[in-house]
C-alpha cells in the first residue's frame, strides 16, 4: 500500500480457516519459520497466558496492588510483533504490558515480583503492573496515561534515525487511545518527519465499558492515517502469522524507507478492563464466548501447528506443563522475595543524585521533607 | 440524620443541582452508561438521560476544552476526571483557557464550570496514577480549590461548587468514596472558603485537608489517650478561597502548629498556610510550625512502602509531640 493511495483493506477475517492459515504460512514474513521457531512462538503466547492466569490468583489473595490489566485473549499481538525485532528494533506500550514484557524475554520472576511490589521485581517494586520496563530488551515501558506512550515511540525512532541505525519502534496503544491528542501529534511528526515507527491499535473493541462505536467516530481508526499521508493497514490479532505478515511489511517500510504506519489489528480482551473492574455489563457474555471459543489465537495457533505437524499431542502438554510450573514458581518467588526497604522511596528519582558524575553541576539541596 | 456514604452525598448534590437548574451536565469518561469508574454517578443517565450525562471518550484536554467553552455560553458543566493524574493531559485547557479567559477579556466572560473526580494516593497504582495536584490549581489565580474530607462537605461543597459562577475544582479522594456520615436530606451549603473545625482541642492545632484531615482526627484520639495532648483538628476544606480567620483563630488558642497533607512537600499547601501564620501570627506560636506531607519522591508502588510515603496517624502523632 502506497503512501499517497492507502485504501480500506478488506475486513479482517477471524474465523480464518486452516486452509487460510497454511497460506499465510507461506507468506514471506512467516515461510522462514523452523519448526523449532514456531513452537516458541506457541511457547510465548501459553506462557504469557499462564503467568496472567496465576497473577489473578496473586491478586486475589490480596497480594497485588492496584489494577492489574490482563492481556488475555490479546497475546498473539505482542508476539507476533515482538518475534519480528531484529537488532535496533525497539518496543513501547501502555498499561496492558505483561504480555509484552514476557514476549520480549523479560523473566516471569521478575515481572511477578514486581505485580507484588518486590524489590526482585523489574523495577524494583517501584512501578507496579501497569510500569514494566527493560531497556535492555528494548522494551522501553509499561505507561499508565493511555496514549502518552505514542509521543515517547516516536522520539525512540527519532533517535534512531537521529543514530543512522536501521531500526525501528513498534507503539502499541488501545483503540481507546487514538482519541488523546497526544497521539494525533504524534502521528503528525512521525509523517512529516518519516519516522520509522509503527503505530499499533490492539483494536479489543472496548476501552473500559465504552465500545469503538460510543468513542471514536470513523472506522476503521486506522484511516486516520490518511490525514497524515500516512500509510495505514489492518490485520487479524487472533492469527499469529497475519499479524507477523502486517508487522513485516510496516518494518520494511521502516528500514528501508523510513517511514511510519498505522497498523489496526483486531483482537478481544476476555477479562473485564482490569481486576478491580470486572464489570461485563457492556457486553454480551455470548460475544466473550465466542471469542473464546472460536478464535482464541492459542487454540487458532495450535490447530494450525497440529495440521502442519509441527505440534504433536506429548509437546503440547509439555509446553503448557512447564509454562505452569514456571508460572508457579514466579509466584512464589515473588511470596519470597522482600519488599524494597524505606530508603528506596528517595532512590532513582534523579540521576545525578544516585551517580554523581563530573558533568554534574548541581549545587543546593533536592529534596524537602517533614522538618524543612 | 440520614448517613450516607461520601459517594452518595457527591451524587445526591449532582441530582439536586441538576433538578435545581436546567444548564447543569454532567460530562466525563464513563460517567453514564458505565454509572461511573467510581459508581459516584451511578443512576444519573437514567434519571436524567443522554442529554444532561454525557460519556466521552478518552479525551481530556478536548472535553475539558469543550466544558470550558460550553460555560462560557452559560452552561454549568461539572465535569469528571476519572482520577487528577489524567487532567494532566489537559493541562493547557485549564491553565491557559480557564483560568484566564476572564481575566483576559477583561471581566467580560465567566465560566461557571465544576472540575472534579479524586485523588488516588494510597492505591498502590503508581506513580503515573497518584498525583494530588490541588497546590498547582490553588497556585493559579483565576481558579478555586476544595478538599471535602466528609460526606457533609462533599454535598454541601460540590453544591456550591455547581453554583458558583467560576471555574471550582472539588478534588475528592478514592479512598474515601465508601466512608460514610451524617448528611442533611434538606438542601444545605458549604461556602467555598470556609474551614471547619472537626475537633476542639487547646493544645496544639492540627490543620489538614482532604483525606490527611482524617488522618490527623485519628492522631488527635491517640494524642489525647496516651499522651494527654488536647488537639485540635482544622480541616481546611477549601484552600482557594482560604479561610484565614478560622486557622489564625486556632493559632491563638494552642499557640502551636502542626500542618498535614497528603501533597509532597515543596511548594506545597502547607508551605503557604506556614507563611501565613508566621505572618499574622507570629507572636502566637510558642514553637516552630511542623509538618506531615508525603515523602518527597514520585508515588512508589510498592503496597508496605506506599504506606511509608503517605501520612498516617502514628507519623502525625510523632510529629505532633515534637512541636516544641
Ligand atoms: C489520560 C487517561 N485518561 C484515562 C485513563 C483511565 N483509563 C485507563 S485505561 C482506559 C481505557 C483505555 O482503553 P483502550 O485504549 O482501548 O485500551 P485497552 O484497555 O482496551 O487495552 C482508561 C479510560 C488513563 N489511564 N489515562
Ligand atoms: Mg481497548
Amino acid at each position: 500500500m502506497s503512501t499517497k493511495t492507502a485504501t480500506r483493506a478488506a475486513a479482517p477475517k477471524p474465523e480464518l480457516e486452516p486452509r487460510a492459515m497454511a497460506a499465510l504460512a507461506k507468506h514471506p514474513a512467516n515461510a522462514g519459520l523452523t519448526a523449532a521457531d514456531k513452537l516458541r512462538l506457541y511457547r510465548d503466547m501459553v506462557r504469557i497466558r499462564r503467568f496472567e492466569e496465576r497473577s489473578v490468583q496473586v491478586y486475589q489473595k490480596g497480594k497485588i496492588g492496584g489494577f492489574l490489566h490482563l492481556y488475555i485473549g490479546q497475546e498473539a499481538v505482542a508476539v507476533g510483533a515482538v518475534s519480528l525485532l531484529g537488532e535496533h528494533d525497539h518496543i513501547i506500550t501502555a498499561y496492558r504490558d505483561h504480555g509484552h514484557a514476557l514476549a520480549v524475554g523479560m523473566s516471569m520472576n521478575e515481572c511477578m515480583a514486581e505485580l507484588a511490589g518486590k524489590v526482585t521485581g523489574c523495577s524494583k517494586g517501584k512501578g507496579g503492573s501497569m510500569h514494566f520496563f527493560a531497556p535492555d530488551k528494548k522494551y522501553w515501558g509499561g505507561h499508565g496515561i493511555v496514549g502518552g506512550q505514542i509521543p515517547l515511540g516516536a522520539g525512540l525512532a527519532y533517535a534512531l534515525k537521529y543514530k543512522g541505525l536501521k531500526g525501528c519502534c513498534i507503539a502499541f496503544m488501545g483503540d481507546g487511545a487514538v482519541n488523546q491528542g497526544a497521539v494525533h501529534e504524534a502521528y503528525n511528526l512521525a509523517a512529516l518527519w518519516n519516522l520509522p515507527v509503527i503505530f499499533v491499535i490492539e483494536n479489543n473493541k472496548y476501552s473500559m465499558g465504552t465500545s469503538q462505536e460510543r468513542s471514536s467516530a470513523g472506522e476503521p481508526l486506522a484511516k486516520r492515517a490518511d490525514g497524515y499521508d500516512m500509510a495505514w493497514d489492518m490485520g487479524n490479532g487472533n492469527i499469529l502469522y497475519e499479524v507477523r505478515e502486517k508487522i513485516a511489511a510496516a518494518m520494511k517500510r521502516a528500514h528501508e524507507e523510513s517511514k511510519p504506519t498505522l497498523l489496526e489489528i483486531f483482537t478481544y480482551r476476555y477479562r473485564g478492563h482490569s481486576m478491580s473492574d470486572p464489570d461485563q455489563t457492556y457486553r454480551d457474555k455470548q460475544e466473550i464466548a465466542d471469542y473464546r471459543e472460536n478464535k482464541d489465537p492459542i487454540t487458532l495457533f495450535q490447530k494450525c501447528l497440529q495440521a502442519e505437524g509441527v505440534l504433536d499431542d506429548a509437546t503440547l502438554a509439555k509446553i503448557d506443563e512447564e509454562a505452569r510450573a514456571e508460572a508457579e514458581a514466579s509466584a512464589k518467588f515473588a511470596d519470597d522475595s522482600p519488599f524494597p526497604q524505606p530508603e528506596a522511596i528517595l532512590q532513582d528519582i534523579y540521576f545525578e543524585e544516585d551517580n554523581r558524575t563530573d558533568q554534574s553541576n548541581v549545587k543546593g539541596r533536592m529534596f524537602f521533607g517533614d522538618s524543612v | 440524620m440520614p448517613v450516607i456514604s461520601y459517594r452518595e452525598a457527591l451524587r445526591q448534590a449532582m441530582a439536586e443541582e441538576l433538578d435545581r437548574d436546567e444548564n447543569v451536565i454532567i460530562m466525563g469518561e464513563e460517567v453514564a452508561q458505565f454509572n461511573g469508574a467510581y459508581k459516584v454517578t451511578e443512576g444519573l443517565l437514567e434519571k436524567y438521560g443522554p442529554k444532561r450525562i454525557v460519556d466521552t471518550p478518552i479525551s481530556e484536554a478536548g472535553f475539558m476544552g469543550l466544558g470550558i467553552g460550553a460555560s462560557m455560553l452559560g452552561i454549568r458543566p461539572v465535569m469528571e476526571f476519572m482520577f487528577w493524574s489524567f487532567s494532566y493531559v489537559a493541562f493547557d485547557q485549564v491553565f491557559n483557557n480557564a483560568a484566564s479567559i476572564r481575566y483576559m477579556s477583561g471581566g467580560l466572560i465567566n465560566l461557571p464550570i465544576v472540575i472534579r473526580g479524586p485523588a488516588n494516593g494510597g492505591t498502590s497504582v503508581g506513580a503515573t496514577h497518584s498525583h494530588t495536584p490541588e497546590n498547582f490549581i490553588a497556585n493559579t489565580p483565576g481558579l478555586k480549590v476544595v478538599c471535602p474530607a466528609t460526606p457533609y462537605d462533599a454535598k454541601g461543597l460540590l453544591k456550591s461548587a455547581i453554583r458558583d459562577n467560576d471555574p471550582v475544582y472539588v478534588m475528592e479522594n478514592t479512598i474515601l468514596y465508601n466512608d460514610k456520615g451524617e448528611v442533611p436530606a434538606e438542601d444545605y451549603l458549604v461556602p467555598l472558603g470556609l474551614a471547619d473545625v472537626k475537633r476542639e482541642g487547646t493544645d496544639l492545632s492540627i490543620i489538614a485537608h482532604g483525606r490527611a484531615v482524617l488522618t490527623a482526627l485519628k492522631a488527635a484520639e491517640i494524642l489525647q489517650a496516651e499522651h494527654d495532648v488536647s488537639a485540635e483538628v482544622v480541616d481546611l476544606r477549601s484552600i482557594r478561597p482560604l479561610d484565614v480567620e478560622t486557622i489564625l483563630n486556632s493559632v491563638r488558642k494552642t499557640h502551636r502548629v502542626l500542618l498535614v497533607e497528603e501533597n509532597k512537600p515543596f511548594c506545597g499547601v502547607g508551605a503557604q498556610i506556614s507563611h501565613l501564620i508566621q505572618s499574622e501570627a507570629f507572636d502566637e506560636l510558642d514553637a516552630p510550625i511542623k509538618r506531615v506531607s508525603a515523602i518527597d519522591a514520585p508515588a512508589i508502588y510498592s503496597m508496605p512502602l506506599e504506606k511509608i510515603q503517605l501520612p498516617d496517624p502514628q507519623r502525625v502523632v510523632r510529629a505532633a509531640l515534637s512541636v516544641g
